[in-house]
Order: C-alpha cells, then structure tokens, then sequence
C-alpha cells in the first residue's frame, strides 16, 4: 500500500470519528429538542460519510475491486438524514416539546 | 498507522454510542428517544465498516445497508405514530 493512501485512510477515519463525537455530544449537552436535532445530522452526512470513503479507499489500495454497497450506503443516509430529522421536527412540534426559555416565536400556535 | 487511527476511532464511535444510550435513558420526551436511537443505528452503521476494515473482509456491508434501510423505515414509522396516533390510516 502506498504511504499517500495511508496518510489518506487514516486521515478520514479520524475526521469521520471525531465528527460523530462531536454529533452524539450535542445530542448529550444541548438544552432542549429543536436544539439537539442540529447535531446527530451531521454526525449522519459527514462523519459516517469519510468513514465510508476511507473504507472505499483502503479496499481499492488493498487489490479488491470497488464494490457498489459503500456507495449505496452513502448515497441512502446522505437521502434520508434530512428527511427523518424533518419528520421528527413535526412530530415535535404537534406534541407540543417544550422550548428553552429565550426561542423567539412559536410559529405552530397560529 | 492505520491499526492507531482505527483503534482511535473505534473508541470514539463507541463513546458516542454511550452518549446516545444517556440520552436515550434521560431523554426527556419521546422525541429525544426516538432521535437517540436513529443515533444509534447511525453509530451501528459505523462500527460495521469499521469492523470490515478491521478484519479485512467487505462481508458485513450488507448488513450496514439493512440497518441503514431498517433504520429509516422504523424512524419515519415512530414520527408517525407519535404525530397522527396510528402509523397507517
């Protein structure tokens, strides 16, 4: 394996993991649900996203022929992060969560 | 240096999926549970591949790509029923 694929693999999987740390803290820390929405999405696009790649990568470097299952994967969480999390927002909004002190508005009361 | 990185990012993902547990056990309304566990299989989805980089073997993608349809369907069927009371009217 060349050392510019390593630099590469070990590159995107260290990226796509501390994006998914960081995604799964927000979803720990941040005070109430519209707020922590905002981070497990990025966990989904972007940090299982370079894993995938640095897996694409690291068996196209390793001789084996580049198959179409990391590809779909990708393709199929990059579709429907947004949409769940868009859906979970309604849900949300129709059961009435509770907001934090200072949200400006509630634009589902009209 | 790849054997570190994976290890490394083993670890996180799976420090990850131990905050997902919190929330989803504190969670306060439903909601955050079912956001806790689309995480988590999120989290599943990441810890397959890199099982498969581990081991060397591409066998274990298809299951990454079930739980990743799994996944979705059960998440958009749990935001049903909590918005209109049934999943299919």
């Amino acid at each position: 394996m060349s050392p510019f694929a390593e630099y590469a693999i070990s590159a995107l999987l260290l990226f796509g993991g501390v994006f998914t740390l960081i995604g799964a803290i927000g979803l720990a820390r941040l005070p109430d649900f519209y707020t922590r929405l905002h981070g497990p999405t990025k966990a989904t696009t972007v940090g299982v996203g370079a894993i995938m790649l640095s897996s694409v990568i690291y068996f196209s470097a390793i001789g084996e022929e580049i198959g179409i299952s990391e590809i779909l994967i990708t393709v199929f969480l990059l579709m429907t992060a947004p949409v769940s999390a868009n859906i979970l927002a309604k849900a949300a909004m129709h059961i009435g969560v509770q907001t934090v002190k200072n949200t400006q508005g509630k634009p589902w009361e009209q | 240096m790849i054997t570190t990185a994976l290890y490394l990012t083993i670890g996180m993902v799976t420090l990850a999926a131990l905050l997902n547990v919190y929330r989803l056990i504190k969670g306060p309304d439903e909601p955050d549970r079912v956001l806790a566990i689309d995480t988590l299989n999120i989290n599943a989805i990441a810890l397959i591949i890199l099982l498969g980089i581990t081991l060397g073997t591409r066998m274990y993608l298809e299951s990454a790509l079930l739980i990743a349809v799994m996944g979705f369907v059960s998440t958009v069927a749990m935001a049903k029923y909590l918005k209109r009371g049934s999943v299919i009217e």
